[in-house]
Order: structure tokens, then C-alpha cells, then sequence
């Protein structure tokens, strides 16, 4: 029984957010007991998300009649640079569910990678329940919240939309664990530039011309207004029938104001 | 030899720094100066057919609390020229007055009517010289010989000239309502309707703006200023008959009776106005 290794679980693996263990020889074992479970812990380094790098910008959905309507454009920006013009940032989750991500993109893949697993494991019962939008969203709603207790967040807004069993459902979550639900909803910049013109115009009955319309009227205030945002968009519903994610696509932009003309005519030194 | 008597000078004029150590001392022990009356606002502008059209909504805020409900945020620059002001509230007002009355010296000594322009390049040539510590956000507009014009002022000096402007926190909110409905050669019941439809989006989306719209319209040879052209916020809990409270209504538990002092002592002191 002299050179046995030994193995000790730690609280570094609740920081981490997996199981740690060390192994040490037999006659070092007294030493490390000491260390590992009696002293404190000295902890040298946390990698955390602090700063986002490849961001995108907002998404806005709403519902509609027959079921959610949610859009983004395609870009990833890097601080300031338009870096990637194709990025999707939104996904199906499932059969029953779309979610759309803003902030950075690295951590939305993460998300998708736990969704995925989700929606696996779930399919592996096989006992004919699927895992609905609010399912998926209170889900998503632990993971963003406890990460977000242990200072090491997922630098993220998301906006969960689905249907099931006729229930229409649309809901947010963020990087601090803020989550709620509303029959429009918009991250980032959508929340002050998308949001008044939903509150005042939006309806329970609107068809999905109308729908498309009227986030497209966002979408282009949007578009004049965002400085990280293209003219590159992807509209994606979801119905009781099944999801659609339309290939992307851009809008027409109106440039043309008379006043634009010539605008230091009258003083000089205005643009 | 004779020495001259110490005696205490008479007060002259200029800044007494008295008090400068103990607001020193105070700023050292954590005391929070109150926040500057800011106007927290939605003004917006916009270019019709005939004219311009102005808004602005007419909350005052103090950090969180609104110290104004009913305040007037388009300032009167000439006739035929008005002014909306979001940022610091004494410094949209004192500026406003100021380039006012300079412009009434500039028509008396020109004997015409003033130009916008004439408002703009005053406004901004204040603004750069005090660099952006003058926190006064303005949207100019009038119509003049040349026609109708409308600008913005940044508090640091710069201006832009535009078709539609928006200014304030409830900007964006305001600016989205712009950004799908403006055209050009809007008539001026149609202007009207998207100024006050912008205020108001301000008004319901950003906290710092609030209570009623204003309006000013401005053509040539005419000015209407409809102050409080909707209110969107009324009291509706009033009771319309009054509120009456009889004696009975507030039951008493006690019943205490201090008497207070009748002595009252004086002491012999100096005159302190006698030197």
C-alpha cells in the first residue's frame, strides 16, 4: 500500500462548474488533505467573460396571428468593425421554439451547444412530450442566472419565441437573469427604437403580411439609426405547423430629403 | 512715530471664499451635492410644406423626481424664430434669452426681421466658447426671408441642418416615430399630428419625459404657440365635489397638554452691528 494514488474532490469545481479532483501519492496525502479541504481556498485565476469581442446587434419579434415573428439582420461585429456580414443569430430550438441572440456570438453558440444537448436528451425518452418555449426558457433562464451569480456570465440578450399546443409564447432573457415575457419584445437598441412603434401599432390579429410590414418598418429605423446594424435581414416565424427561417434579404432606404442637399447653404459649418 | 490703528476695513466688493474649506471638507465626508435641475426631455422638429413645425413635451426633472409638470421647454427667440431646450435647465433658459435679446439689438441696428441663421451662429459660437459645460441640447427653428430652416445645437458647439430633428433622452423613441412616418411636403395638419404622435411617443416610452405636449407652428408672417396642444395625462382621481374632513373623523387615542415656558432669559451681549 506505499506509492497508492488518491484522489480528493474540491471546491474548485464549483467555481469552474465541474467536477475537480487531484491525485497525490500516499505519502504526500496528509499534506494535501490539510490544503485542499481544511485551509481556504487560494484561487489564482478565473477566466470570465468581461468584455464581449464579436457582438450582434438587435432582435425584435412579436406575435402574429398564427403564431411569433422574429428578425435580426446578419452581422458580427467586432468593436467596431463590421467584421462578419453572415452571421445567423437566429435558431430552432427543437420543434417548438426560435430563439434569437444579441451580445456576443461566441457565447450564444455555447447556448445553442446546451440547448442542443437539451432537446437531445429529451428526445432520447422518446415518450412523445417535446419540450416546449417555456420550458426552454425558464431552462435558459437557470443557466444565464447562475452563471451570472458565479461572475462568469453569458454575455447575451435573447428573445425565445414558439407555439405549442395552439399556446402562442414569447419570451426574454439576459446576461443578469432578467427574464419576462410580452407580445413584443426587442433587445439593445430595438427596446428604444422598436418598442414605441410596437406599443402603439401592434394588434393581436395581424396577418403575416402585416406582421412582416411592421417589423420592417423597425427593422429600417433601425437600420438609420444603429450604427452596428446592416442592410442584410433574416426573418424567421414559427407556427403551429413548424418553423420557418427565410433567407436573408435587405430593404430599401430613402436617402432622397431635399434638405440633405446642400445642407451648409444657409449656415456655414453645419454638415 | 505714530502707529497706525489696526482698524477693520470696509467690506469691499468681489467673491468671499469664506466658505471654501467647508464645502471642501464636506465634499471629503461624502456629501452628495443635489443633482442639476436637467430637463430630461422629447423636443423634436420637423420641415413642412409652408414652414416648421416644433414640439417638446413638459416634464422638469430632478435626478428622480419631477420638479416641474407643467414647464415651457420652446423659448421664444425672435417673432418668427422659436427655440426647444433639452439638457440643464438654466442653461437652455439663460442661453435662449441671452441670443433673444441679441438678436432684438441685431433688428433694431439692422431694422429686419432676424434669420435664423443669424439665432444659430450666436447660439453656437456661446456654446464652443464655454466647451460643452454649458449643457444646453437645442432645436432651432423659424422661418425667415430665405425660408424655413431648422437646426440642432449640440451643448459642445456643433450643428446640423435637417429635414426632421430630435433631441433629449426621448430622442430615439421620438426619432423612430420620424423615421417611418416623415415625407416630404407634409401639409400642416399632417406636420401638426406627427410632432405631437413623436412627443407622445416620448412621453409614454422614456421615463424622463412626461405630462403634455407642447406645439409651435411657424410660417411666414404668422406664429401660433399652442401651449398644452394636448394634455394625454390627466388627473382623473380628483374628487370633483372636495374633500371635507369633519372633526370626529381621525379618532384620538391621547390626549397630552405641554405648557410651554413662560420665563424667558436675556443676556447682555455685544452689539454685533455697532462696528
Amino acid at each position: 500500500m506505499q506509492n497508492v494514488e488518491i484522489s480528493i474532490p474540491t471546491l474548485n469545481g464549483w467555481l469552474l462548474g465541474y467536477p475537480v479532483t487531484y491525485l497525490f501519492s500516499n505519502e504526500k496525502l496528509k499534506k494535501a488533505t490539510g490544503v485542499v479541504s481544511m485551509q481556504s481556498l487560494h484561487i489564482y485565476k478565473i477566466y470570465v467573460t468581461r468584455y464581449p469581442y464579436v457582438t450582434g446587434t438587435s432582435v425584435i419579434a412579436m406575435k402574429y396571428k398564427d403564431g411569433v415573428i422574429m428578425a435580426s439582420d446578419t452581422a458580427g461585429s467586432y468593436g467596431s468593425t463590421l467584421r462578419y456580414k453572415s452571421v445567423e443569430r437566429i435558431k430552432t430550438v427543437g420543434d417548438h421554439t426560435i430563439i434569437g441572440a444579441s451580445g456576443e456570438i461566441s457565447d450564444f453558440q455555447e447556448i445553442m451547444r446546451y440547448l442542443d444537448e437539451l432537446i437531445l436528451y429529451d428526445k432520447m425518452w422518446d415518450d412523445g412530450n417535446s419540450l416546449g418555449p417555456k420550458e426552454v426558457h425558464n431552462y435558459l433562464n437557470r443557466i444565464m442566472y447562475n452563471r451570472r451569480n458565479k461572475f462568469n456570465p453569458l454575455y447575451n440578450s435573447l428573445v425565445l419565441g414558439g407555439v405549442k399546443n395552439g399556446q402562442k409564447y414569447l419570451g426574454t432573457v439576459n446576461m443578469i437573469g432578467t427574464h419576462y415575457e410580452d407580445d413584443h419584445l426587442a433587445t439593445g437598441f430595438g427596446n428604444h427604437l422598436a418598442r414605441p412603434i410596437l406599443r402603439s401599432e401592434w394588434r393581436e390579429d395581424l396577418t403575416f403580411e402585416e406582421a412582416v410590414k411592421l417589423i420592417e418598418k423597425c427593422l429600417l429605423v433601425l437600420l438609420y439609426r444603429d450604427r452596428s446594424s446592416i442592410n442584410k435581414f433574416q426573418i424567421a416565424k414559427i407556427t403551429a405547423e413548424g418553423t420557418t427561417i427565410h433567407p436573408p434579404y435587405s430593404l430599401r432606404t430613402y436617402w432622397g430629403f431635399s434638405h440633405f442637399q446642400n445642407p451648409s447653404k444657409g449656415a456655414a459649418g453645419t454638415w | 512715530m505714530r502707529m497706525v490703528k489696526m482698524t477693520d476695513l470696509p467690506t469691499k466688493g468681489g467673491f468671499s471664499f469664506d466658505l471654501c474649506r467647508r464645502n471642501e471638507m464636506l465634499l471629503k465626508n461624502g456629501l452628495q451635492m443635489p443633482p442639476f435641475r436637467k430637463t430630461g426631455t422629447t423636443i423634436v422638429g420637423l420641415v413642412f410644406q409652408d414652414g416648421v413645425v416644433l414640439g417638446a413635451d413638459t416634464r422638469a426633472t430632478e435626478g428622480p423626481i419631477v420638479a416641474d409638470k407643467n414647464c415651457e421647454k420652446i423659448h421664444f427667440m425672435s417673432p418668427n424664430i422659436y427655440c426647444c431646450g433639452a439638457g440643464t435647465a438654466a442653461d437652455t433658459e439663460a442661453v435662449t434669452d441671452m441670443v433673444s435679446s441679441q438678436l432684438q439689438l441685431h433688428r433694431y441696428a439692422t431694422g429686419r426681421e432676424s434669420r435664423v441663421v443669424t439665432a444659430l451662429t450666436l447660439l453656437k459660437s456661446h456654446l464652443f466658447n464655454y466647451q460643452g459645460h454649458v449643457s444646453a441640447a437645442l432645436v432651432l427653428g423659424g422661418v425667415d426671408v430665405t425660408g424655413p430652416h431648422l437646426h440642432t445645437v449640440y451643448p459642445h458647439g456643433s450643428t446640423d441642418t435637417l429635414p426632421f430633428a430630435t433631441m433629449g433622452s426621448g430622442s430615439l423613441a421620438a426619432m423612430s416615430v420620424f423615421e417611418s412616418k416623415y415625407k416630404e411636403g407634409l401639409t400642416r395638419e399632417e406636420g401638426i399630428e406627427l410632432v405631437a404622435e413623436a412627443i407622445c411617443a416620448g412621453i409614454f416610452n422614456d421615463l424622463g419625459s412626461g405630462s403634455n405636449v407642447d406645439v409651435c407652428v411657424i410660417t411666414k408672417g404668422k406664429t401660433e404657440y399652442l401651449r398644452n396642444y394636448q394634455l394625454p395625462n390627466p388627473r382623473t382621481y380628483i374628487s370633483s365635489k372636495g374633500y371635507t374632513f369633519v372633526k370626529g373623523q381621525t379618532e384620538v387615542l391621547s390626549t397630552k397638554i405641554t405648557q410651554i415656558q413662560q420665563k424667558v432669559e436675556t443676556r447682555e451681549s455685544g452689539d454685533a452691528m455697532e462696528e
